[in-house]
Formats: C-alpha cells, structure tokens, sequence
C-alpha cells in the first residue's frame, strides 16, 4: 500500500504515454510525433506485412509437392494472422498432415489462454486436441512416453513459468534419453509449446523467460520465434515428422528434425505481432540466426519480444527524440548496427554471430531473463574466445535485472529501448 | 511423542495381522499329475492377493512340468546374472551406480511369463533382469554395466539405461518412468493396439507426485496401464512403515482398482500378471495398481550394505524361509517335476550361459572416443561443435 502511494503509477501517463493500449511494451520517453519516428510492434519494418516480403522470408522452404517444381513463388497465397493464429494454424497443418500427431495441455482444448488450439478440438476430435488435469510433470512425462512409441505430442506448458516442474523430465529424460539408450530411442516428435516472456503486467509467475536454464540441457533444442511468420515455420519444423518428410521430399530434407523441442512464444507478441503469413505448408530452419538488420559498426543481438525494442533503439540512436539527444553523441547517430535475431537459443548459431562480431568488432546481447548466467553469459565468453583480438569493446549485456519480475516494476525489469540505446551508445564510445 | 508412538503402534497391528502371504512355498498341488507332459492344477494360497475395488485372480492355476522349470531356469539364471555384477562391481570393473534385484526374481520372471512381445514395459533403475527377459542378452547387459561397446546401448548408458524395443528402460530418476508408461499406454490406446503398457516403479517412488499425476491421466483416460509396485519394503534405506502413511500400495491410486500380490511366489506373481493384462486388454477396464510385496536381499545399491536400516536375521530369515527361487525348488521337487540333480543341472548351466556373457563382455572395447558426441542430437542436425573433456577437446561435427 505503502509502495503504491509513494511510486503511483500515474505520473508513468504524464511521462508520455499517449494510450496505454497501443503500446503497453512501449518504452518511448515522449509521445512520438505524429507522423511517427519511433516504430512500434504495430508499425515494425521487420515484420512483413505485405504478400510479396512475406513469400522473400529468408530461409523459408515449402513442404508440399509443388515445392520441387515451383521455383518462384507462384499462386502462394498469405494471409493476415497474429502470432496466436499462426500457431493455430501450424498446429492445424502438423495435425492434418500426421495422424499421429496429437495436441494437449491445460485448457487447450477450447482455445487456450492465448487462443492458441481455437477449434482445434472441434477440427480434429477430442482425441486428437484434448485437455489435461493440471499437471505439468505428469504432461511432459507422458508426451515423452507418448514420443517414445514414435508418436509426434505437441504438448503445451500454459505458462514457461510453470516450466519447473517439468524440468527434470524435460532434462533429464527428453534431452538424454537417445544418448542413454545408445541411440535405440528418441523423443523426436515431442515438441513442448510454451508462452514466454514478459507481458506487461505478469508479475513474478506469469512474464519470467526460463530459457538459460535449460543451456546446458544438451538433446533439446530451444526455439524462440519474433513474429507469425517466423512461428508457423519454425513450429512446423520443430513438430515436423522427419521420417514422412523424407520419404516425401527427398530434395527438402533441411527441416527434418528429431530432437525434443521446447518452442517458446513471446507471449505479448501473439496479438500484436501481425503479419502476411503464407498458408501453405512451409519451415524455417532450426538452429539459424537471422540477420534483420546489416551493419558494420556494432551487432546487436536478440530474440523474442526485445527485437521491436532493438528496432526502437536502432530509431532512437539515428535520430534520438529531444529529451534523448544530449546523452547521444552525434558522432554515433550514423552508426551501422548490425541487428540479428538468434532465433534458436539451444544450439544457438556460433558461427553467424561470430562471423558478425568478426567484422563489427562490438557486441550488444539483450535479454529480458536476468544476467547472471543467462543465455547472453555463454554467447559473451564464446564470442569473447573467437573474436578476442577483433572485439573494439567488451561484450555488452542488457538484460532483465537479478531479481524476481516484479509485478509493479515489470516495466523498469524488462530491457527497454532507452536502456538498449544507452547500451549501444557505452559500447560505440568505448 | 511416547504416546504418538503407542498410537501408531496400535493402528499398525491389524495390517500386519492380515497382511499379504509372501511366502514362496505355499502353493498346493490338487491332485498329483499321472502325465507330466500334460497341464495340471495347482492351487494359491487363499492370502496370496488381496484386492482394492475390484475381485481376485482365481487361486487354482493351471501349469505344466516345461513352464515351472522354464521359470526355474529363468530365475536362477537372472540371480546368477545379478550375482556376477556383484562380483564385477567389487572387482571394480563395474564403476558408477548398481542396483540389484536379488531377491526380486518372480517379479520380473512373472512379468514376462505373464505379457506378451508386444506389451511394454518400462521400470525404474532396479531393471537388469527386464532388459533381458525383453529380448535383451546377459552380455549385453553384463557390457553395458562394464561400460563396453557389446553393452545394450553402446556402453553409454550403463546400469540405470538399458533398452530394447518393447522396454523403455531402467531410469534414473525416481519415478520418473511412471508417467512416461501412461504415455505408452496412450500410444497404444491411440493405436488401437491390443496390448498394455506395465509401468514399474517401488515403495519409495510411490510417494513422488508425479506417480498420482500418472495414475490421474491413466483414469481419466481408461488407458491401458498396470501401474505395478515393486514393494521391497525399502525405500533406499526407509522402511516403508516410516515412509508411507498407506504402506499398502495397491490402495493408493484411489478410484483406480488394485490388486496386492505375494511377490515371492511366482505362480502367484504370473496369476496376477495375466489377469491385469485381461483387465485391460480384453476387458479395457482401465488403469490397474498391482503391488508386489517383495525382498530385496542386497542393499539399496553397491554402496550400500543394506544392514544399518534392518537386521541381518531379517535378511538371513527371508532368504532362507521365502526365497521364490527356493519355494519354486520345493514345488518342483515335491510335485515330482524333476529331481535335484536335474535342477543342480539347471544351475550349472545357468552359471555355465552367465560366465560366459561376461568374458565375452569383458572381452568388448570401450566405446569409441568419438562416441563421446553421438546421440545426442539426430545425425545431421547437431550444432556445429561441442566441447570435450578439456579445453583443447573440441569435436566439430
């Protein structure tokens, strides 16, 4: 009670805020001017909102049988979905191409609480699209068991925070169990959904970003996607059923995948993120960075929600608002800032961040969980260990701070683009 | 607290009154067979199960001359096995973690006796004799505990990671396993499969959450999963009495039927086996808990003596009054099924069949260095290096 009267959170209105609903991430210092020149999620150059970017995705490659023969992207049809929906309907095309495939978890069944799994159930039968009792470890142990009789469970965890539980059968069997078998078994159709990252107002058990804890958790692979058509494509990859690709596609065989897959979605990103996304059947690599941005002078790196906040940043650096301007040299603003998006956090792709650092000389790492042994530590000392004699600066890393999210302050834990620029600015200056 | 242990004492008594038989020697023969070669009766004794919301297994049980020594064989030979791990353990040539199951013979013999090939299994780490009797080798068994490429899985696994096509393994973690069986069991249901999934797990594991997360799915379900209790009545060094405020396992899966069973007596213990494999395959009745009240004779693992938690005369009285492989002894000799020179043949090449799995065990490499990095993401898709031993060790795939 104390708190809230000596911090109220009005004055954060009068700070700038022109609506709380447009931009409840947002981390503007004052209202942008109106024809706009800080992008948010809704007005993004990242995100590909027309049919044409969209069918240009990088690395993107079609699971369908024109795909041998269409070399341009003839007659491929996008359509406008958010993050949520994009699952949706990966989850729709991993069911409907594999009988086997089958979708659980708490409250999955009419929609989820991000809407994820809306009328799958009714599309595919409550056998196929069903709840579970709430029961996180009993849900992993039994989508292991399930993809250990070459099953494909996409199981959802309702909340990463509740990931812990699991966390033992998630490491401990899901991730050994093709080594401790001498390589008789596997759990490659087993993929774990689960909603990540800060929401605005999660507090400490519904916006925290477990992915760091499961690093050295060799066998699984973690996946983190930015927008819709980066999570279509990378969730199809990720449950895709190596075997029938195979044996179908033998030209398209870059997406087989038969590792366990914990696939984390930005979970304030499912509404606001909107793009054109293709509705056929398509993938995305595994374990590959992307470059969203090139540049010479600097490589940002990150994933997940706090890629819009790098893009906010980039803006802010090049033509930083008044109240920003005195703290950003103008020697700077022409800055070329290499922004990439990791994308896949385990394995995570070495050798584009190396080779990226290796020209750049600088590196920044922002992530919203919290430092101290983090996912950016191990990129930091593998980077520092390639790139030593290149590096101009230390190895920056904006993070969430060491502390629970808290809920009042989740706006000041999270990293937001002022903290990004500042970070940016220290290590340009360095 | 005096008093808070007379109370206790007091509630106690009656369970051990009318507790379970385990005796191995207290089957009765019918009638005696005037051909051996045909199948004959024999009966249970009355106190060999006891049942939770559901009937019993019938006490008469048929069995023939060539199925008894079968067993016979079986379980002489999984004891020899065991014992030759002892021994390679205190050679040291066995390092790490072991888990012996001598004592514990009609469980897993039973088991096999009582499924078929297409039934999954899957146990805790206690599960040396499974990986066997599921189509596995002694010497593969024996090699994988020694670290050797002969070994079930390479070598890599090693006592706890044992594998084959219808047995999901020893696992480490207790109680891991159980509802990676509701799992199985899924699958199978899912497949329309005629089989079941026989999930093992002890009285120690049966207080970890996870088990009751288990036994929820498999009823909410109706899967086909026989949650089996391997009761030992040691939960590492607890005694069950001091673990468990319901020792009697088969009860605890609350609307989920269960059956507690003489797990020394391997007539009895295969009774059972088959008929909670026609629970839930021919009756698709659901989920089933089925206790085992057996005996382990050695300690929790090789580390421990198993003698600071319980007396040496408990161990000394049930080795020499309800050993399964004893009491199976006395039947056969005393129904007249084979004579004591035969069964001494029996051992003999038991013995014979375990020496030399382990010679040719010990005879098996080390796994390759370069196996150090398979396996552990799909060939192909692994990430572009991994780190060794030190610093200097880098594999690049």
């Amino acid at each position: 009670m104390l708190a809230t009267r000596r911090f109220p959170s009005i004055p954060l209105a009068s700070l700038g805020f022109p609506n709380r609903f447009q931009r409840r991430n947002s981390t503007a210092a004052e209202p942008p001017p109106a024809g706009g020149h800080l992008p948010s999620i809704a007005t993004s150059q990242i995100l590909r909102t027309s049919r044409e970017r969209a069918l240009r995705t990088p690395g993107l490659s079609w699971n369908d049988d024109e795909a041998a023969s269409s070399i341009v992207n003839v007659g491929r049809e996008t359509r406008k979905m958010n993050v949520y929906q994009a699952v949706r309907d990966a989850l729709s095309i991993a069911l409907m191409k594999n009988d086997n495939a089958v979708v659980f978890g708490e409250d999955i069944a009419f929609g989820g609480v991000f809407r994820c799994t809306m009328g799958l159930a009714e599309e595919f039968g409550r056998e196929r699209v069903f709840n579970t009792p709430l029961t996180e470890q009993g849900i992993a142990g039994f989508a292991i068991g399930m993809a250990l009789m070459g099953h494909t469970p996409i199981a959802e965890i309702q909340f990463a925070d509740y990931i812990f539980p699991a966390f033992d059968q998630l490491v401990n069997e899901a991730a050994k169990i093709r080594y401790r078998s001498g390589g008789q078994y596997n759990v490659g159709g087993l993929t774990i959904r689960t909603p990540t990252m800060s929401v605005g107002h999660g507090g400490l058990y519904h916006s925290q970003s477990p992915e760091g804890f499961f690093m050295g958790a060799s066998g699984l692979k973690i996946v983190i996607p930015r927008s819709p058509i980066q999570a279509k494509g990378l969730l199809l990859s990720a449950i895709r059923d190596p075997s029938k690709t195979v044996k179908k596609l033998k030209l398209f065989v870059v997406n087989q995948n038969l590792d366990p897959v914990i696939f984390m979605e930005p979970k304030i990103l499912y509404r606001s993120a909107v793009e054109q996304v293709p509705i056929d059947d398509y993938a995305l690599p595994l374990g590959r960075a992307e470059t969203l941005v090139e540049g010479s002078d600097l490589t940002l790196l990150t994933w997940g929600t706090p890629i819009y906040h790098c893009e906010t940043a980039l803006h802010m650096l090049a033509d930083p608002p008044p109240a920003l301007a005195p703290h950003v040299p103008a020697a700077l603003r022409s800055a070329k800032i290499e922004l990439i998006d990791l994308r896949s956090v385990l394995p995570w792709d070495a050798a584009a961040i190396a080779e990226s650092v290796g020209r750049t000389g600088r590196l920044v790492i922002v992530h919203e969980a919290g430092m101290t042994a983090g996912v950016g530590a191990e990129i930091a000392a593998e980077v520092q260990k390639r790139c030593f004699l290149r590096l101009a600066a230390p190895v920056k890393r904006i993070t969430g701070w060491d502390t629970p999210v808290a809920l009042q302050y989740e706006k000041f834990y999270i990293p937001d683009a002022v903290r990004i620029l500042d970070g940016i600015v220290q290590t340009l200056s360095y | 607290m005096a008093s808070l242990a007379r109370l206790r004492v007091s509630r106690r008594l009656p369970q051990l009154i009318r507790g379970i038989q385990t005796s191995a020697d207290t089957t009765q023969l019918h009638e005696a067979p005037s051909d051996l070669s045909q199948p004959f009766t024999v009966k249970l004794h009355e106190d060999s199960f006891h049942s939770y919301l559901c009937d019993k297994p019938d006490l008469d049980v048929q069995v023939t001359k060539d199925q008894l020594l079968g067993l016979y064989k079986q379980m002489t030979t999984m004891r020899r096995m065991e014992m030759a791990a002892d021994a390679l353990y205190k050679a040291k040539l066995i390092r790490g973690f072991c888990h012996l199951a001598i004592g514990q013979e009609a469980v897993s013999v039973g088991l096999e006796a009582g499924i078929t090939p297409e039934d999954r299994v899957i146990t805790s780490y206690r599960c040396h004799p499974f990986a066997v009797l599921r189509g596995g080798s002694i010497k593969g068994v024996i090699g994988e505990l020694l670290g050797r490429q002969i070994g079930m899985s390479n070598g890599k696994g090693g006592s706890m990671h044992i594998f084959t096509p219808s047995f999901f393994g020893g696992n480490g973690i207790v109680g891991a396993q159980v509802p990676l069986g509701a799992g199985i069991a899924f699958a199978q249901q899912y497949m329309e499969k005629d089989t079941a999934t026989f999930t093992l797990y002890g009285d120690g594991a049966s207080n970890q959450g996870q088990v009751f997360e288990a036994y929820n799915m498999a009823k909410l379900w109706n899967l086909p999963c026989i949650f089996v209790c391997e009761n030992n009545k040691y939960g590492m060094g607890t005694s069950a009495e001091r673990s468990s405020s319901n020792t009697e396992y088969f009860t605890r899966g609350d609307k989920i039927p269960g059956l507690q069973v003489n797990g020394m007596d391997i007539i009895a213990t295969q009774q059972a086996v088959k008929w909670a494999r026609k629970w839930a395959v021919d009756d698709k009745k659901g989920p089933l808990l089925l206790e085992f009240v057996t005996y382990r004779y050695g300690g929790h693992s090789m580390s421990d003596p198993g003698t600071t938690y319980r007396t040496r005369e408990e161990v000394q009285r049930m080795r020499s009054t309800q050993d399964p492989i004893r009491g199976l002894q006395r039947y056969i000799e005393e129904w007249g099924l084979a004579s004591e020179q035969e069964l001494k043949q029996l051992d003999k090449d038991a013995k014979t069949e375990v020496d030399a799995a382990v010679e040719e065990a010990k005879a098996s490499p080390e796994p390759l260095l370069k196996d150090l990095w398979t396996d552990i993401y799909f060939k192909g898709t692994e990430p572009p290096y991994m780190r060794g031993r030190e610093r200097e060790e880098v594999h690049h795939y």
